[in-house]
């Protein structure tokens, strides 16, 4: 390595995104290119029984309605939330019964205002609770995860347990809202498909395509060359890829399918609420015999989408005597799917919130309680750690956190009305890695051009990529040219489960490595058209590795909390990671930042509600589902620690799109507690909750 | 989409006459609530009438020693004005507690009182609201309403006015002025929003066709000592769960004048007159200070999942009234 990986490079697209020319999904006016705008379903479960487009195909501009009774025919999708307009069934409210395709955004928005759509609306059911008669646990939580796993005997152990820790967390529906919703623009040219799409993966979007319509991959080009955030809810395919091009085919035009904020949380997937109970048992010396966690959740009557909330409790601490364990029931919800860290935002939340619990009852330190039950393989599989630095992380992060400073007893910090409170969490994600294709190429201008089908969602995978290549082929960053975003490009996965530097970073580093031997090889000017190596990481990226692979972490929180008002506001947010190299300092960082924030917004002020009546989610813009301002983040810090693994990917990197969040609203949880005295155990911590919890201000 | 008219007003005659002439006329300041209401379909204007260009922009003195300031005067304006800031503290605390720089910047001082309830159900085509759509009934009364009326609500109707602004002109005893058909006239800010009862869909005492054309802050209140306090979800960029605006002197030990208004708690600012009456006269202890809003609370008739409101209102008087003591006799606030 020459050391161009580690270091602060520039956003490599930051010129245009500044200055506006990068251009985004719906941004393609291409000649004739029209507008859709959908139709929510306006009850939460039943059938449509009739759709009167007669005064919407009246409105000037109107081409035409879309409805399950003349829209194009899909072959069966694996994701069911992609089978659009196929029939009268309404799953949820909000689930698409009609498509109005206009000259003008305008027009198509009248248009589906003047929609009369007639319901056949069944009794819903949309409520969550831990007794719901309709769950039952799955075989599989999301991510391929089983639903249970048990060792030992954990009810025996934990009764007798000198110290127990028995309680319930929950957490609301979160939504994912990126900045740009989603968005495609695609069009039907000789029989061939083109879509410009606001996705996390461009050659995933083709093979859903490609099975939908019937088509050969290979006619259908895929773009998605700049994408507005994601956080998971465009790591597959949304229904406006699938709208967009039914439309297109059905009008013989241009068609741009843009949601509106409103309508994502009903159609691209949420995190789905999560009901916990936690079991922990230790003895005096507060090493765990014992650890339970079961999670509750809601999926749709779409597809069964388990957040796999009890998974992080099977690698983070030794415990003989362990069951995990998920239950579901499908209500007329919307489809939850993929939010950034799933499972191990929301599990982590309850077990380090348990854990701290834990420590309490023990009078022990909650860094030393995480550190003396450390476990020495992974504890559900058995398998060592390629590394595990948890402990290391939460001795710096103390360090630079001045930890050892604090009081442990709770409310012993006042500041006037305030109540000043200290909290730490610990934070894991695994290390995921798919195969990947790359090409590179020597130019006889002396520039290598690097090319793979990567996303950059706005993490810095171009300029991350552009690193693991000069590296690789040993010479300056500037030499480099990287193109992404594309499936006229070397196949690469998604961006999502903070995969996608290792996955294409493994692939672009082999091309480089062969390019540099071939060149090594070659004497004399090159050729006109350069010289190229190609690279598959089939085989290897994938292969089963004998290690348990992890990112871990540690946040430190300290919280002013208002007596008066329940107002609780983050002073200072640290975090520590060992996330292997560190590839880009300065991208990294916004990662774990980005993370951050969003975990302070898990905590404090983000969370949606079920409408019992209606069966929507009444949040549904940025005006009331709050996500964190500038003024919610005071001094936030992110550090990590150089680790060394060689069992991970040529550049020794592990994933740091996720871990961010995962721990951040555990440890503000646990500061609120050392402020108040009072444990907290619904999120968001909003002020009626907070004052609700804390003593009342009596007569004085 | 829906066509409508669009005039540029110059002057407030201008404006009066082209909002008689065409039949479902809005007037048009800012846009930052009126615009997105047309967005969602719940306004649905035949014309617009631009009145940002009218000469009512101008934060002026009156010869009494009270302030006028124009109705499009923009928020970030109001409250950075020296004067505003240095005589009418509350209300330059309000204005910048609510929404976010940019939109301070386009909105002004009368489509800040003109601004709808924030209530989801009012947003919401798809729902039942009685403020939209007189008589299709209420969403909110036993779905989602953390954030409404546990004051003065009806059967109708359990929205909130989300303005900060107007709950400190209430305290100031501001008022507004209109201009319309038959004339001009003026409004006590108190007064000027409605509770709800059976006509929920007027949120205020505008007359058809009158465009608010400035408001008054008397000298009364200029200079005495007032202060803003609002609590909600997050630092910035929320609208109230609740607030208080709070005006108060001392004179040889017991509260002389005082007055205060809670924002976020009815379908318009509360102005507190029976705590007021309470304190009035009274030793200005915390004592006085939780028995007087107590008082005043006690009419609140919360719903099942507000009730949060009524302790949290409690507390911001209380404590705004004591800080604002502390600091007239010199004491540290604690």
């Amino acid at each position: 390595m020459t050391g161009t990986t580690g270091a602060p490079a520039e956003r490599r697209e930051g010129r245009e995104k500044v200055g506006g020319t990068a251009r985004y999904a719906a941004e393609f006016p291409l000649p004739g290119r029209v507008q859709a705008w959908p139709v929510p379903a306006a009850v939460a479960r039943g059938r449509v029984t009739g759709i009167d487009t007669a005064a919407a195909l009246a409105v000037p501009g109107v081409l035409d309605v879309l409805t399950h009774e003349n829209a194009p025919r899909l072959a069966e999708p694996d994701d069911a939330t992609l089978a659009v307009l196929q029939d009268p069934r309404v799953p949820h409210r909000g689930w698409f019964v009609a498509l109005v395709v206009a000259e003008t955004l305008e027009a198509a928005r009248a248009g589906a205002a003047a929609v009369r759509v007639g319901y056949e609306a069944g009794k819903h059911d949309v409520v969550l609770t831990p007794s719901h008669p309709g769950l039952y646990v799955p075989e599989e939580a999301s991510a391929g995860q089983p639903g249970v796993r048990e060792q030992g005997d954990p009810d025996g152990a934990f009764e007798n347990s000198a110290v127990r820790v028995d309680v319930a967390y929950r957490v609301p529906p979160l939504h994912n809202h990126p900045m740009e919703p989603h968005a495609s623009t695609a069009r039907w040219e000789d029989g061939r498909l083109l879509v410009h799409t606001s996705s996390q993966g461009a050659h995933t979007v083709r093979a859903v395509l490609a099975g939908l319509f019937g088509l050969p991959e290979e006619r259908i080009v895929v773009t998605a060359e700049h994408v507005g955030g994601g956080f998971g809810s465009k790591g597959t395919p949304r229904p406006d890829v699938v709208l967009a091009a039914m439309a297109a085919r059905h009008t013989g035009r241009p068609v741009t399918v843009a949601f509106p904020r409103r309508y994502l949380p009903a159609v691209v997937g949420h995190r789905a609420p999560t009901l916990h109970r936690l079991r922990l048992g230790a003895d005096a010396d507060g090493r765990l015999s014992c650890l339970t966690h079961e999670v509750t959740t809601h999926t749709s009557r779409v597809k069964e989408f388990v957040e796999h909330a009890a998974v992080p409790a099977r690698i983070m601490y030794a415990a003989p005597h362990r069951r995990t364990l998920h239950r579901v029931a499908a209500l007329d919800v919307p489809s939850p799917s993929w939010m950034r860290a799933p499972g191990e935002a929301p599990g982590m939340y309850a077990l380090e919130s348990a854990v701290d619990e834990l420590a309490g009852e023990l009078g022990m330190d909650p860094i030393e309680l995480r550190v003396r039950n450390e476990p020495d393989v992974e504890p559900d599989s058995g398998r060592p750690f390629s590394s595990r630095h948890l402990a290391e992380c939460l001795r710096e992060g103390a360090r630079r956190f001045g930890w050892d400073r604090r009081d442990p007893r709770p409310r012993s910090r006042r500041d006037g009305p305030l109540l000043l409170g200290t909290g730490v969490a610990a934070a894991t994600y695994p290390v995921l890695v798919g195969p990947s294709t790359a090409e590179a190429r020597a130019l006889s201008d002396g520039t290598f051009a690097v090319r793979t089908d990567a996303t950059d969602i706005g993490t810095g995978a171009r300029t991350v990529l552009a690193q693991v290549a000069a590296d690789a082929l040993e010479v300056p960053l500037e030499r480099v040219r990287i193109e992404v975003g594309s499936t006229e490009l070397p196949s690469a996965p998604l961006a999502g489960g903070s995969s996608g530097t290792a996955s294409w970073g493994w692939a672009v580093h082999e091309a480089c490595a062969r390019l540099t031997h071939r060149l090594a090889g070659h004497t004399g000017p090159l050729p006109l058209q350069g010289i190229d190596a190609h690279a598959d990481t089939t085989g290897t990226a994938d292969a089963e590795s004998a290690y348990a692979r992890h990112a871990f972490g540690a946040h430190f929180a300290e919280v002013a909390v208002d007596t008066a008002s329940g107002e609780v506001r983050v002073a200072r947010l640290l975090g520590v990671y060992a996330a292997g190299r560190i590839l880009n300092a300065r991208t990294a960082r916004s990662q774990f930042v980005g993370g951050m924030t969003m975990g302070l917004g898990m905590a404090l002020t983000e969370g949606s509600t079920m409408d019992a009546a209606f069966g929507d989610f009444v949040e549904s813009d940025l005006a009331s589902y709050h996500v964190p301002v500038h003024a919610d983040v005071a001094e936030i810090e992110a550090h990590w620690l150089d680790e060394d693994d060689s069992r991970l990917n040529p550049m020794g990197s592990k994933g740091i799109g996720e871990i961010g969040i995962v721990g951040t609203a555990a440890a503000i949880g646990n500061a609120v507690h050392h402020a108040t005295g009072v444990r907290f155990r619904e999120l968001p911590l909003t002020p009626d909750r907070v004052l609700a919890g804390l003593p009342a201000r009596g007569t004085s | 989409m829906k066509e409508f008219a669009y005039v540029r007003a110059g002057s407030v005659e201008e404006a009066t006459t082209a909002y008689a002439s065409h039949p479902g006329a809005r007037y048009l300041a800012g846009g930052t609530n009126l615009v997105d209401l047309m967005k969602l379909g719940v306004e649905t204007p035949a014309a617009l009438v631009d009145v940002t260009r009218l000469p009512l922009d101008a934060v002026e003195e009156l010869p009494d020693g009270g302030l006028r300031i124009g109705a499009t005067v923009r928020n970030s304006d109001l409250a950075a004005h020296p004067l505003v800031r240095d005589r009418y503290p509350a209300l330059s605390q309000a204005v910048l507690a609510g929404a976010s720089g940019q939109l301070r910047n386009a909105a002004t001082t009368g489509g800040n009182l003109l601004q709808r309830t924030r209530c989801p159900y009012f947003q919401d085509l798809s729902k039942p609201c009685n403020k939209r759509e007189p008589g299709s009934g209420c969403g909110a009364r036993d779905g989602v309403h953390r954030d409404h009326a546990v004051l003065g609500h009806s059967a109708h109707c359990i929205a909130t006015h989300p303005s900060d602004m107007a709950v400190a002109l209430a305290a100031l005893d501001g008022r507004v002025e209109l201009s319309g058909p038959d004339g001009a006239r003026s409004v006590a800010a108190a007064d000027f929003h409605r509770l709800p009862g059976d006509r929920p869909e007027r949120d205020t005492e505008i007359r058809p066709g009158e465009l608010i054309t400035g408001v008054v802050l008397p000298a009364a209140t200029a200079g005495l000592p007032s202060a803003y306090r609002k609590a909600r979800d997050r630092a910035s960029y929320a609208f109230a769960l609740a607030s208080v605006a709070v005006v108060l002197r001392l004179r040889d030990g017991v509260t002389d004048r005082v007055a205060i208004a809670f924002g976020a708690l009815a379908h318009r600012p509360w102005r507190a007159r029976r705590a007021e009456e309470a304190l009035t006269g009274a030793a200005p202890t915390a004592a006085a200070f939780e028995h007087a809003v107590d008082l005043e609370l006690s009419a609140a008739r919360p719903l099942r999942d507000n009730g949060y409101k009524v302790p949290l209102a409690r507390n911001l008087a209380v404590d705004v009234l004591s800080r604002l003591t502390d600091t007239a006799l010199g004491r540290r606030a604690s």
